[in-house]
């Protein structure tokens, strides 16, 4: 189900009926205000990220004398310098951005996948096995979905220094798989629940074991949800900031969203390449939000109840 | 139902998962109550038991904590209560009322879509971005340079430097990357809405405001508390935008409670009182998490 698209069809019934110009005239009048607040929230939303867009293509120059809702009048002086300057940095200025897309990338690959797939072994189990406390277990975990990450900080990483894995990729992958469980199995519980029972059943009959049925049909069944779960997760991590900086420490290692802090820190006047490298910062999950937009929509409001 | 299997199998599927819970969620949780009652640094927390002394001075002497004394209140708690007024309420109402009004135009998607935006980008490029809107300076600042050209007199703003502006601007900037949340949550649950109940009241001659209100409205209340808590919850919990907006300035004025644990913590290695201010934060949190609780627990049934 597409939230975005379709669906509209209570104001697509009004518009089938071939209307005619007054007609057409008097709707326009009569929702004249509904228009007028929607496309002014709409503008009111894209200004932000808009300016600094364009902010991104300005000369230093430019961005000093004037503001970029000037720079229309001449897109020609508008040029993709301050990216190759941002990126550049990265000699001067170590890691630089470069490295910290690196960075982005070698920890959100493997925590998206883990959190995943121990959360859709745990939710199967939930979902179609009998164990003593299955209830019970099931509802402590709902309620560590909203519990603030605040109160672990500390003993966390006491447990880090004592096994080193403070500062190392696997453990800011332990950190991410054990902060996007909860809500991982909560999302897949409910789509495993719904599975049809008596497919498992003839398949046991069959001779097949638990873990051929989770593997060979419940995990292929439920593509579209662990599709949704892996894009939320993926833009989750992603965007983390406060636990790369918790647990990696090490500055070589961080990722964009602490790349881009920095810059912010140490340029706060060089808006030519902070606004690059945010832009850059921001690729990525857009690049997800408008090929995968339904998958995405989909996690957040299927639980909504992450962070 | 469940097949014939080992009694041990289902441990080998839920095993692995409770293990890592326990050891980063429920254990944690637990020490962090036992050094709230401690005195000690990062290298040695615990180091000493102090009771409820954290306690007793963030909520009677810790005047950046709690100070009643001068009107208006002043210090994280307050300006946690600000928060949790102002944020929920203003994002679940650009939400339902989006929701709502974009059901009947042609270009809902798009819409949508715009609003949800922010959502997919990291709070630490929406804080930038707000940076950037806030500037001071004519050439940046595009929120004073619009203001500036509408009111001829108008002396460009610090937002993020005034003490009675920061916490303002950084709830509109939150709002901003959270509104996507309620507006595909309401839009769902409107669209689900039987539309037989909406044409009969429409038919027993209520005009539009009177069908919102009186039977639409009351039809969404299940997924307005439910978006509302968490918006609430998010706020509560809230360091990033104001860790890179402000870090908790000009003068404390934007500490909400869960920066302040970041703060006390990392900033002021005072671990033993920075648990103290995170245990007061789940305890502003375990009603929800209750709730929460208590609907999965029907919905089991």
């Amino acid at each position: 189900m597409n939230l975005f698209k379709a669906e509209s069809a209570r104001g697509g019934g009004r518009a089938a009926g071939k209307p005619s110009w007054s007609h057409t005239l008097i709707e326009l009048t009569r929702r004249g205000p509904v228009h007028v607040l929607l496309i002014f929230l709409a503008v009111v939303w894209l200004t932000p990220s808009f300016g600094i867009l364009i902010t991104s293509f300005r000369a230093p120059s430019d961005i000093a004398t004037s503001g970029w809702w000037t720079a229309f009048d001449e897109l020609g002086r508008l040029s993709l310098s301050n990216y190759e300057d941002v990126i550049a940095d990265s000699e001067s200025a170590p890691p630089g951005i470069a490295q910290n897309f690196l960075n982005t990338i070698i920890i959100t690959v493997p925590s998206t996948f883990l959190p995943i797939f121990l959360a859709a072994l745990a939710a199967y189990g939930f979902a179609w096995m009998q164990f003593p406390f299955r209830n019970t277990l099931y509802l402590l975990i709902i309620g560590l979905l909203i519990i603030p990450l605040q109160t672990t900080w500390v003993p966390v990483l006491r447990i880090y220094n004592i096994f080193d894995l403070a500062g190392t990729w696997p453990g800011i992958w332990l950190a991410h798989t054990a902060y996007g469980t909860s809500f991982a199995i909560f999302l897949l519980y409910n789509f495993f629940a719904d599975l049809p029972g008596e497919v498992f059943d003839s398949a046991r009959v069959d001779g097949a074991s638990e873990l051929v049925i989770f593997f060979r049909i419940v995990l292929p069944l439920s593509k579209p949800a662990l599709a949704s779960l892996a894009i939320f997760q993926f833009v989750w991590v992603w965007n983390d900031l406060l636990n790369a900086l918790i647990f990696l420490q090490d500055s070589n290692m961080m990722p964009l969203s602490a790349g881009i802090r920095e810059l912010l820190g140490q340029y706060g006047s060089q808006w030519n390449l902070l606004a690059a490298g945010t832009f850059i910062s921001m690729i990525v999950p857009l690049m997800i939000f408008f090929s995968l937009q339904r998958y995405f929509v989909r996690g957040v409001t299927a639980g909504a109840v992450k962070g | 139902m469940a097949g014939k299997h080992s009694k041990w199998l289902p441990l080998l599927f839920v095993g692995p998962a409770l293990f890592v819970l326990a050891v980063f969620l429920v254990y944690p949780t637990i020490h962090t109550i036992l050094l709230s009652f401690t005195k000690g640094t990062m290298l040695n927390p615990g180091r000493e038991f102090v009771g409820l002394a954290n306690f007793e001075r963030l909520l009677t002497a810790d005047k950046t904590f709690l100070r009643l004394n001068r009107w208006p209140p002043s210090g994280v708690l307050p300006t946690t209560a600000l928060w949790v007024l102002v944020f929920p309420s203003l994002t679940v109402g650009i939400g339902l009322l989006i929701a709502i009004l974009s059901d009947r135009v042609r270009y809902e998607a798009t819409i949508k879509s715009i609003i949800f935006l922010p959502m997919v980008i990291s709070s630490t490029a929406a804080s930038v971005i707000f940076v950037f809107v806030y500037s001071p300076d004519l050439t940046k600042g595009v929120l004073n340079a619009a203001m500036t050209s509408v009111f001829p007199h108008f002396e460009p703003i610090t937002w993020l430097g005034r003490k009675e502006l920061a916490n303002v601007a950084i709830i509109l900037a939150a709002t901003w990357t959270s509104a996507g949340l309620p507006t595909v949550v309401l839009s769902a649950a409107y669209k689900g809405l039987p539309r037989e109940i909406l044409e009969a009241a429409r038919v027993d001659g209520g005009n539009a405001w009177q069908v919102f209100w009186r039977v639409s409205l009351p039809m969404l209340m299940r997924p307005l508390t439910f978006v509302t808590i968490m918006l609430t919850i998010n706020a509560l919990k809230m360091v990033d935008l104001i860790l890179v907006m402000t870090e908790g300035g000009p003068r404390g004025a934007t500490r909400v409670i869960g920066f302040t644990v970041w703060l006390e913590i990392f900033g002021n290695n005072r671990v033993g009182y920075g648990s103290a201010v995170a245990v007061i934060l789940f305890i502003l949190v375990l009603p929800a998490i209750i709730y929460q609780i208590r609907q999965i627990r029907q919905d089991l049934r």
